[in-house]
């Protein structure tokens, strides 16, 4: 593994007048948006997937909380991608985002306090979230800055959008709202995003106590599988047509 | 006494880390496939996790608090636990080829288990002292390692089941995952314990 991250790093130094990543930036963000999303493609980063994701909200909050910290970390650890020896790249890389982690955390103390008490530990068990070191492994320590934050953003707009939409399912079926406290963690003008879907709703404990989120979320993955196969059925029957035109 | 017997039922059990904290579920997900894995890293985590908990709270109470470096509290965290690991490694492969055979390739997939941080900082969290800290890590990762293991004996039997075409694989196990933790939920009727 460090002798592809080291290679890689030394070939994209005479390769810098045609940075394979430049014009590619539509890609990346589909890869981080879809078809390479973190959570439903990768599987990692679940715990907080799983752990914050009562309410939109909160999934809201958290994934914007990663997402700062990818696209800080991307860019740092592509800027030093050719100063540090691969033997020691991972502590050093550790070392880097738990900064930030911290940098974050403290930034999330002083300015959202009602949504850093929300989410708590998970703060700063975003240091080990797997997709922040594993995109520093896989794509940051060998490609140029401006790339590395655009992949950075692009896999943390594709956790935020799995956590809102994990958390909204969960939300609606578990107290008929959406956004609800929005206003309270992120300022009055989020108030139009609360809405409240069903009246007079019950509530349905366990979609917002932990087994909710496993079963959301395993009907999350079934479903972007399903839509992946269909595509790629679409895919294989727009390159041999003929077989297929004879069903149609 | 009781008190201390209360921490740890109450990890194991009542605020199970996996089922009702949701920690540590990428190995969960990614070592459960077969039974004996299982069993290795659910060992190895109860190791590191154990002495992890125990160090954290030397450097957080000795080192931390008397210079108002609370901040410096995940950092410093995450490199004792790497080097715990790294040192774990050396240690086990000096002294017990046998045991290094059996959890090597789980010691340094442990850095990735969030647990291992988790747990520390919760210790902080709760102003837990050295014995209570030791034993809350022993009980998380007792906690962890049951969870492992029985999930691993379920996912065994899921292999030949016949299993809807897109579920087949993670989502299935997630299903799996959610009744487990829908039973560990029936362990908070035990209030004394939390």
């Amino acid at each position: 593994m460090s002798e592809a991250c080291a290679s890689a790093a030394a070939d994209s130094v005479p390769a810098k007048p045609t940075p394979p990543a430049g014009p590619n930036y539509g890609a990346l963000m589909k890869d981080g948006l879809w078809s390479n999303n973190p959570v439903l493609a990768q599987m990692i980063g679940l715990c907080p997937t799983l752990a914050v994701t009562g309410n939109a909200t909160n999934g809201l909050g958290m994934g914007l909380a990663t997402t700062a910290v990818l696209v800080l970390s991307n860019m740092l650890i592509a800027s030093i991608r050719n100063l540090v020896s691969p033997n020691v790249r991972i502590p050093v890389f550790v070392a880097l985002i738990a900064s930030l982690v911290t940098l974050i955390d403290m930034s999330m103390n002083a300015w959202m306090y009602e949504l850093y008490q929300v989410l708590g530990l998970f703060i700063a068990l975003i240091v080990v979230n797997c997709a922040i070191l594993g995109r520093a492994e896989a794509f940051a320590c060998k490609n140029p800055v401006t790339a590395g934050a655009v992949d950075g953003f692009a896999m943390g707009l594709g956790f935020t959008l799995t956590l809102v939409v994990l958390g909204g399912i969960r939300e609606i079926l578990g107290s008929g709202t959406l956004f609800a406290g929005a206003s309270q963690m992120f300022g009055p003008a989020f108030h139009v995003l609360e809405v409240t879907l069903i009246h007079d709703y019950k509530g349905f404990l366990m979609m917002i106590l932990p087994p909710g989120a496993f079963f959301v979320i395993a009907f999350l993955i079934a479903g972007h599988r399903v839509i992946e196969q269909r595509a790629a059925k679409r895919a294989a029957a727009a390159q041999a047509p003929l077989p297929d035109g004879a069903h149609a | 006494m009781s008190h201390y017997l209360f921490i740890v039922i109450g990890a194991v059990l009542v605020n199970n880390v996996v089922f009702v904290r949701i920690l540590g579920l990428c190995p969960f997900m990614g070592v459960s496939k077969k039974l004996e894995t299982a069993v290795g890293m659910g060992l190895a985590t109860a190791f590191v996790l154990t002495l992890g908990a125990g160090s954290s709270y030397l450097i957080d109470r000795y080192l931390l608090q008397p210079n108002d470096l609370a901040y410096l509290r995940t950092l410093s965290f995450i490199v004792v636990i790497a080097a715990i690991v790294q040192l774990t490694e050396l240690v086990i492969q000096k002294s017990s080829p046998l045991l290094h055979q059996v959890l090597g390739i789980y010691l340094p997939l442990i850095t990735t288990n969030c647990a291992v941080l988790g747990i520390p900082l919760l210790n902080v969290g709760m102003g837990h002292d050295l014995l209570e800290s030791l034993l809350f890590g022993f009980g998380s990762s007792a906690g962890f390692t049951l969870a492992l293991i029985l999930f691993a004996g379920l996912r065994e039997r899921l292999e030949g089941a016949d299993v809807p075409g897109p579920f087949k694989g993670t989502a299935i196990a997630m299903i799996t995952a959610a009744f487990m933790s829908l039973a560990f939920m029936g362990f908070a009727g035990l209030d004394r314990f939390r």
